[in-house]
């Protein structure tokens, strides 16, 4: 059986590759993936430990933030295909109506 | 569980529960309502509100439920009449509204009821899951709304950029709570609380770590500086109603949550949490205020406004570590909050009432002659702005007082300072307002819209006459103590 921190580590790169990529990436599919590489490294971190506790609520917890996150994708793609329909970009740098 | 059991529970969380079936009947009655009445449900959500307002007055705590994931305390009934107070008058201000800019589509109001259901949960929740999950409840509605003038590009682009910043937030969040996990084996408050006395933790390092994360995710929620960058658009590109709903209750759940966690379970890392709060609360009190200077569109200067009184909010919780100060701490950022919510109801009504179609309306100019022509409006204003700025005899003058006397009590002198000297710089964008209106000449037009014309005039009025009876709310929001089980 692996130590946990294995597995905390690679929840640890997940979840700063996904921080990064939002940070970085200008497409808003691609930002958008990566939030939802935060919350799965965040899935990942709930699992071990929950293992390592022999606490069942850990893995629970994963089903709940799946379903969130199925929540926030199904108002974020609509809201992406509204902008994509209005402007045909996808780019937030074209996303400047608003300055200041 | 019992089936009993089952009753109890739902029995604690009756306004919370009422008010989210209420709307999720709405959502179906939404199909049997002609589309000719289009006042029927925003007075159908009303009523759901007030009878959930109700509830939340008569209920009586301290009880836990659902396997002590949910408290209702004084805290919790303090903040449900918030939330379902400011849901009322966001109902009353987005009827005018949205009639005013040909925006009427029924499903406006159940967003807004889901929201603030989400927001009630927020101050109920005794379970790191449970704020998670709240969380997601009142911004999901909220990213959804933020888009509603669509296909208006900068509505559009508001709902984008609050959406997004919002689920990197949420990533956050829930990273931190799996931490937290991890340290604690648990994610209940009182379980982490009982974890650290033990001594009992993996490794003190992920606690902390988790908290940090916590901080930040919820520090976009409140738009602390340097978490803020989205506030200025989002403000500015949703639709007013929407703004004025949000600039209060996101931010109230976003402190609601704040002061739980913080004061339950981290008052044993204060030694870590204290300066990094000193620090985000300098900062999005200079931030905001000195930035707000420059801005000519109304909407985009009080956004920074409200991101610089998220300042002062924070700035009275960095004592949260001292033993005799958890009282003082959440009485004074609850009853800011009650000061700060009318006064931004009332100020986001004048807003709304001069806006015109397309984003007109907007600019610092359009209030010229406001004082001439319209002398019952101009007057309120006026009061909101000095509420704002923390002038006597307003509200918000009596609310910053407390919040600089919680502060001052922690010993830290020099933040205090730092945030009176931000209050003389926001002086000068508040007053500059008032000489517009009243020194320049105009023709400002405003909107026939009865309900948002009795908004900013019972708000103003509030704000001053609750001044000569601020001493009894400040006792309410005391007694509205954290019950820590």
């Amino acid at each position: 059986m692996l130590p946990v921190t294995y597995y905390i580590g690679l929840s640890a790169v997940l979840f700063i590759m996904g921080a990064l990529g939002v940070l970085i990436r200008r497409n808003l599919i691609v930002i958008f993936m990566s939030v939802e590489l935060m919350l799965n490294a965040a899935n990942l971190a709930f699992v071990a430990f929950a293992r390592y506790y022999q606490e069942m609520s850990g893995q629970v917890f994963v089903f709940f933030v799946m379903a969130v996150a199925a929540a926030e994708v199904a108002v974020g793609l609509s809201l992406i295909v509204a902008i994509y329909r209005a402007r045909r970009t996808v780019n937030v740098d074209d996303l400047s109506e608003m300055k200041g | 569980m019992t089936l009993n059991q089952f009753g109890t529970d739902l029995l604690v969380l009756l306004p919370l529960t009422f008010l989210l079936g209420w709307a999720s009947l709405l959502l179906l009655a939404d199909l049997f309502i002609p589309a000719k009445n289009k006042g029927a449900m925003a007075l159908l959500s009303a009523l759901g509100l007030a009878v959930s307002l109700a509830m939340a007055l008569v209920q009586k705590g301290p009880a836990l439920a659902f396997g002590g994931t949910v408290a209702l305390d004084g805290f919790s009934t303090f903040l449900n009449v918030l939330f379902l107070a400011s849901g009322l008058v966001a109902v009353a201000l987005a009827y005018d509204y949205l009639k005013h800019m040909r925006l009427e589509r029924n499903t406006y109001y159940i967003l807004l009821l889901f929201s603030v259901g989400g927001m009630m949960l927020m101050g109920m929740s005794t379970d790191l899951m449970m704020v998670f999950l709240s969380l997601e409840l009142l911004s999901i509605p909220l990213y959804v709304l933020s888009g509603f003038a669509r296909p208006a590009e900068k509505s559009e682009e508001a709902a984008i950029k609050y959406f997004l910043l919002g689920a990197f937030a949420s990533g956050f969040v829930v990273y931190g709570i799996a931490l937290v996990f991890g340290a604690t084996g648990t994610t209940s408050l009182a379980g982490i609380v009982q974890a650290v006395k033990s001594g009992a933790l993996l490794n003190p390092n992920l606690l902390t770590i988790g908290g940090a994360l916590l901080l930040i995710g919820l520090g976009f929620k409140v738009a602390a500086v340097p978490f803020h960058m989205w506030t200025p658009d989002v403000y500015h590109g949703a639709p007013t109603s929407v703004t004025a709903f949000m600039a209060l209750g996101a931010k109230a759940a976003g402190f609601a949550a704040l002061l739980r966690i913080f004061l339950t379970v981290f008052p044993s890392l204060a030694a870590d949490f204290t300066p990094v709060l000193w620090v985000l609360a300098a900062l999005t009190m200079f931030l905001g205020n000195v930035v707000a200077i420059a801005q000519r569109n109304i909407k985009r200067m009080l956004a920074y406004s409200s991101i610089a009184h998220a300042g002062y909010l924070l700035m009275a919780l960095v004592p949260y570590g001292q033993r005799g100060l958890t009282g003082d701490v959440s009485a004074s950022l609850l009853f800011y909050l009650v000061a700060y919510g009318l006064t931004n109801f009332g100020v986001w009504s004048v807003v709304m009432l001069l806006e015109r179609a397309e984003g007109k309306g907007l600019a610092l100019d359009d209030y010229a002659g406001l004082g001439r022509k319209y002398p019952a409006l101009a007057a309120s204003m006026t009061v909101f702005m000095l509420s704002f700025a923390g002038v006597p005899p307003t509200l918000g003058f009596v609310g910053k007082f407390y919040l600089f006397r919680t502060v001052l009590e922690g010993g830290y002198i020099w933040l205090a300072l730092i945030g009176v000297l931000t209050s003389l710089v926001s002086a000068y964008y508040y007053l500059r307002v008032v000489v517009i209106m009243y020194m320049r000449d105009g023709e400002p037009e405003v909107a026939s819209a009865p309900w948002l014309k009795a908004a900013a005039w019972v708000t103003a009025a509030g704000l001053v006459i609750f001044t000569f009876a601020s001493g009894a709310l400040f006792t309410w929001a005391s007694q509205a103590l954290l019950t820590a089980f």
